[in-house]
């Protein structure tokens, strides 16, 4: 049997590394540099202090890795080309062992290389991870299935989904859980931290530009994780004062509305602050004509929005702990009124 | 220079025989075949699992398939991929090939291995029985608490995913004692530690990592198990317990996990660039050394999965430089493998594209998670597509194009046929184009702040264009794939009759006929350096190394010199692992199944214990080519 | 095919077994690590200090030593081919082994009756999973031995199976030395 003898491979040289250049090139390009229109959730347009250390970071550990991707992958795809057996190529090659001058120089290149990285590493976990300055504005956040509770102490407002805070002021959030792991995650805002039930975590940055900025949860946390989304919200110290003081207004007088509304079930979750409304279960009502968003993010405060989450919550958000209350469409316009008028 | 002579007597036999031969075989050859084939038919599965999910996310508000169908998905994908496809593809080739590399006629523990075999069987039943209940697993392939509790997830999924991972996680930790048995005590005279090949150095590391990292999850796993059955409070906050608890149990196990994955493909790569260089590895020994290292820093770095859950900045900064150090050893091995490709006298075949490919798709993979490891960066990264990509490249680009690349260089040893190179070289182009269209995009996603594990995206955030790209390179690498079992059944139906040694390769394995016979060698080798068929076939021809001339190893003659017995089948071992799946399923059920399960399993292994190795009736063959 | 000649000159289940006790280190390694690391967490009691009784406990580790002790000699007794005092230290390897373990039973049972279930706090969790599968182990083991017993009266353990006797000597051994790691680690330092 004769044993298959080794012709030469025929692909041609051009085709392997024009593919690899252009895949680099495509690459490179749209890594965020040079594209006009980055999405509002991109880590690479930081808005924030904690945003931009990321970023800096990020910057000079992309410009090594991208280093040693060309060098390493130029030598492998250059010795597949040039030691290529030709037909002259009779008998074996040097039978080389080894070398190991080299082999300590590969050695230790990498580990120079490293400690550039590393450097800079350890300086910002300690940088990020100091203590918030002692004016920073303080917010308790507390994870659900699948919304998110906030609330600010020092301020005595409770609200949810979305944040209001003032630019250029750290903003200290402590972060825990009511059931199961959660992760705050506002991509332009900074990194994520995690929502631990039973402990706390610290999470903190300064804002420095006014805009709205949106998020999500970051750790799997049942059937609706991708429906547990978050609105921040950094405005003017003028702004932010005017929304606490709107925060902080009693409940805008709507005696019909708030009978129907105790008469439909609700009470059972949710909270609206100067009614015998008081539930802990979902979330608190009592701004909620403010929010640009219901339901965790995921859809506008819009009258048709609010009726149809109403009419089936199930379908807008799957596993929802809102139960379906089959409410009439008569009960369902009344509440969206009321509701709409909680400012 | 011609290579071997050897095996102008062809044993295609060793395969033949009704199915009753492969419920009882406790050949290692036969038992590496059903790994192989058990794991290219859950890749299949696995595969159709990730083509469900790209459609759905081709679109933003995509409507294929709901949030908790999407949960499961991508659940059994990750558990599928890493637990029914590669680590059974990797336990396919230890078995067949450690006994050869070595010299050895099987494993040391033939009946342990079919048990390993069938318990890993039946795990992977359980498995995917939860999808005929309609009770899939859904809190992903890491099962996080305490979204894994009785309270969050009441039904049955989770209780599937505990128990078939223990199951599986026995037959694991089963095999892993016996190959390292093997490769330490049963190598043939004169094959020191050094001059083992470098397959069976990374299989040995491999086991020592199973060895070390299983018990860990099995302890997390019981954990979770007794939580959910008997309401202890292991990952109960309200009790003072701590969901984190998991995750570090987990990581401890599922780091390591990691490189048990990557190893084998390093150890092929390894095996295939010297062949086809035609020299050996450049440096081997500090590739060896360098697998050590990286298996034994392994267990050092698990927190870098949990760079989030607040461990404070000092276990951060131990675990972040702890990472980094890993790639040090990872960057010898790669900067060694282009020096063994340096000078040599490269034959372009479709093995080596695959070595070549998993080298060059791994250096991405590397890189990214060299990001990962800088805690801040990771800060952005973790649970993003970012991750997506870099595992991806790693597991797929790396370990999956490793594999590969191995079954093309054994297939002929295996199967005794070659398979297509025309069709190989489209199928490595189509999986190269298809896997690198797929994933290099998902690195863009992640800094965009696209999050993983989620059904749907809203419209008009800007992940649309990556995620079609994406979706359209995931049916172009299936396209590969495909290439791929159309190469496997064509071979088998009609491929070229292969040599012994149809690579000019050095090691034992290419030593003996394709397939080996069922004894595989007809007379124990005596080994005198590290490439033994290769010092035979070229002698220590302009060796410019400092080692004094050696002299090889000649190939297998075609018939047995001495009188040859080989172990009986035996069925126990597939009755006790039936029994022992029972066992574990049975807790969904009640007790009696569990009893009845214990029953079978403590009168199997009884029968096994006092049930001789060789039995009258066992395969013997005589000098001269007869056999009994 | 039973190799005799192997490369590190002992035998495939002699290294099987001690590569089987590195993983098993592990495994309770985890336990141990995981009762520490919630040692005075949990949230309602009992405690260990107000539960464990240190003397009861001393006799029985001294009951497990004893038994390292007797499968020593049992071990001695087989390669010797002394069948009659084989089957003596090997019954003695089984009575404190199962002296241990009704130890270990009423201990439960008494815990249980004060309060301390699997379910009351992390305490309980730990300490109850981790002596139970020490326990497990110990079974697993005195099962093993009565198999052994059964063999020599049988005539069947002579010199010739005194591997098989080691390999089981291992084991045995093994499991009491968990059993000094958990008695320091959970009764001692408290």
């Amino acid at each position: 049997m004769e044993p298959r003898s080794a012709q030469l491979g025929r692909i041609s040289p051009g085709c392997s590394i024009c593919r690899t250049v252009a895949l680099l090139t495509l690459g490179v390009a749209l890594t965020g540099c040079g594209v006009a229109d980055l999405p509002d959730w991109s880590t690479v347009q930081p808005a924030s202090d904690m945003g931009r250390s990321i970023l800096d970071l990020y910057k000079i550990v992309l410009w090594w890795t991208g280093g040693i991707f060309v060098v390493v992958e130029l030598l492998l795809v250059y010795a597949l080309i040039r030691y290529r057996r030709r037909p002259d190529d009779t008998g074996v090659p040097d039978q080389v062992h080894g070398f190991t001058a080299l082999e300590i120089s590969w050695t230790l290149v990498p580990a120079a290389i490293l400690f550039f990285i590393a450097i800079p590493t350890v300086r910002t976990i300690f940088d990020v991870q100091r203590p918030p300055p002692a004016d920073a504005i303080e917010i308790a956040v507390t994870g659900h299935q699948w919304w998110w509770e906030f609330e600010y102490p020092d301020l005595g407002i409770r609200t949810a989904n979305e944040l209001h805070i003032p630019v250029g002021r750290a903003a200290s959030l402590t972060l825990t859980s009511a059931d199961v792991i959660h992760s705050f995650w506002v991509p332009r805002l900074g990194g994520k931290r995690d929502l631990n039930p039973g402990s706390e975590n610290q999470l903190w940055f300064t804002p420095d530009s006014v805009g709205v900025f949106d998020g999500q949860c970051a750790e799997l946390c049942g059937t609706s994780h991708a429906n547990m989304r978050l609105r921040v919200f950094v405005e003017t110290a003028g702004s932010f004062d005017a929304w606490v003081d709107q925060q902080l207004q009693p409940a805008v007088e709507d005696s019909v509305g708030v009978q129907v509304f105790l008469a439909s079930g609700c009470v059972a979750c949710h909270a609206i602050a100067g009614t015998p409304a008081q539930g802990k279960i979902g979330p608190d009502l009592t701004k909620f004509g403010s929010r640009s968003t219901i339901a965790a993010g995921i859809l506008a405060n819009e009258p048709d929005e609010l009726a149809a989450w109403l009419r089936n919550p199930e379908r807008v958000k799957p596993g929802s702990r809102m139960p379906n209350l089959n409410l009439s469409e008569e009960r369902i316009a009344s509440l969206v009124a009321y509701l709409g008028s909680l400012r | 220079m011609s290579a071997t002579t050897a095996g102008t007597v062809r044993h295609e036999s060793i395969y033949s025989g009704g199915i009753a031969s492969w419920l009882t075989t406790v050949d290692h050859k036969r038992i590496g075949v059903m790994y192989g084939v058990t794991a290219l038919f859950y890749f299949i599965v696995g595969g159709v699992e990730a083509l469900i999910i790209r459609l759905q996310l081709a679109t933003p508000e995509g409507t294929l398939i709901g949030a908790e169908a999407y949960n499961q998905m991508f659940t059994m994908h990750g558990t599928t991929m890493v637990f029914l496809v590669l680590m059974p593809m990797a336990a396919a080739m230890f078995n067949f090939l450690i006994p050869l590399m070595v010299g050895a006629r099987d494993v040391a523990f033939p009946r342990l291995n079919a048990f390993s075999f069938w318990t890993f069987f039946f795990g992977t039943i359980l498995l995917n029985l939860a999808f005929f209940v309609n009770q899939a697993p859904d809190a992903g392939w890491f099962g996080y608490a305490n979204l894994t509790s009785k309270q969050y997830n009441p039904g049955l999924g989770i209780d599937f995913w505990v128990l078939s991972l223990q199951i599986m996680g026995i037959a694991s930790i089963a095999s892993a004692i016996n190959f390292t048995v093997t490769i330490l005590n049963m190598r043939a005279p004169g094959m020191s530690l050094m001059r083992m090949p470098l397959f069976v150095w990374m299989a040995l590391i491999v086991q020592i990592l199973m060895l070390l990292a299983f018990p860990v999850i099995t302890v997390g796993l019981v954990f979770l198990f007794f939580d959910r059955f008997f309401d202890t409070n292991f990952y109960v906050a309200a009790a003072g317990g701590t969901p984190v608890l998991w995750q570090h149990l987990f990581w401890i196990f599922g780091h390591p996990e990691v490189y048990i994955l990557i190893l084998p493909s390093f150890g092929v790569v390894s095996e295939i660039l010297p062949t086809f260089s035609r020299k050996p590895l450049f440096g081997a020994p500090f590739v060896i050394f360098s697998g050590i290292l990286i298996g034994f820093l392994g267990f050092g770095v698990w927190s870098h999965h949990m760079f989030t859950t607040g461990l404070g900045p000092i276990a951060d900064t131990a675990f972040s430089l702890g990472t980094m150090l890993i790639a040090i050893p990872t960057g010898v091995k790669i900067f060694n493998w282009i020096g063994t490709l340096w000078g040599g006298h490269i034959v372009m075949r479709t093995p080596l594209y695959f070595a070549v490919g998993m080298i060059a798709l791994f250096i991405v993979g590397g890189l990214s998670g060299i990001m990962h490891a800088s805690t801040p960066i990771d800060l952005q990264q973790h649970d993003s597509y970012f991750v997506v990509a870099h595992l991806h490249y790693v597991f797929f680009g790396g370990t999956v194009f490793g594999l590969f690349a191995g079954v093309y260089y054994w297939w002929p040893k295996v199967t005794g046929r070659m398979l297509g190179e025309g069709l190989g070289k489209l199928n490595f182009w189509v999986m190269f184009l298809g896997m690198n269209l797929t994933f290099f995009p998902m690195h863009f996603l992640g800094l965009d702040g696209m999050a993983r594990r989620i059904y749907t995206y809203p419209a008009g955030v800007g992940w649309e264009q990556w995620n079609i790209v994406a979706t359209i390179g995931a049916f172009v690498l299936s396209v590969g794939v495909l290439l791929f079992y159309l190469n496997v059944v064509r071979s088998l139906r009609s491929g070229e009759a292969a040599a012994a040694d149809p690579w000019d390769a050095a090691t034992l394995e290419w030593s003996m006929s394709s397939p080996p016979p069922e004894y595989n060698f007809a007379v124990i080798p005596n080994v005198n350096s590290a490439r033994p068929l290769w010092l035979y076939k070229y002698g220590p021809t302009r060796d410019i190394s400092k080692r004094s001339k050696e002299d090889g190893t000649p190939p297998q003659p075609d018939h047995p010199v001495e009188r040859i017995e080989l172990p009986s089948p035996s069925h126990w071992p597939l009755v006790a692992a039936a029994g022992l799946t029972l066992a574990g399923g049975g807790t969904m059920i009640g007790l009696l199944p569990v009893l009845l399960g214990v029953a079978v399993l403590v009168i199997a292994v009884y029968w096994w214990a006092f049930q001789p190795l060789e039995r009258p009736g066992n395969p013997v063959f005589e000098p001269g080519g007869g056999s009994g | 095919m039973s190799a005799h000649v192997t490369t590190f000159g002992i035998p495939n289940r002699k290294m099987a077994m001690w590569v089987f006790i590195g993983s098993e280190c592990m495994f309770f390694g985890s336990l141990i690590a995981t009762y520490l690391s919630y040692k005075g967490k949990s949230v309602a009691g009992p405690t260990p200090a107000e539960i464990l009784n240190i003397p009861l406990t001393s006799v029985s580790t001294f009951v497990l030593l004893m038994s390292s002790l007797a499968m020593v000699l049992a071990l001695d007794a087989v390669q010797r081919d002394q069948t009659g005092q084989a089957k003596l230290w090997i019954g003695g390897v089984i009575a404190l082994g199962g002296l241990f373990l009704a130890g270990q039973v009423y201990e439960f049972s008494h815990f249980y009756h004060e309060g301390l279930t699997l379910q009351q706090n992390l305490f309980g969790s730990t300490f109850f999973v981790l002596t139970g599968f020490h326990g497990a182990h110990v079974t697993v083991g005195v099962i093993w031995m009565a198999t052994l017993l059964l063999m020599a009266f049988r005539g069947r353990l002579g010199p010739e199976r005194s591997l098989d006797v080691e390999v089981a000597g291992l084991y045995w051994h093994f499991v009491d030395v968990v059993w000094i790691v958990i008695f320091t680690v959970v009764y001692l330092i408290q």
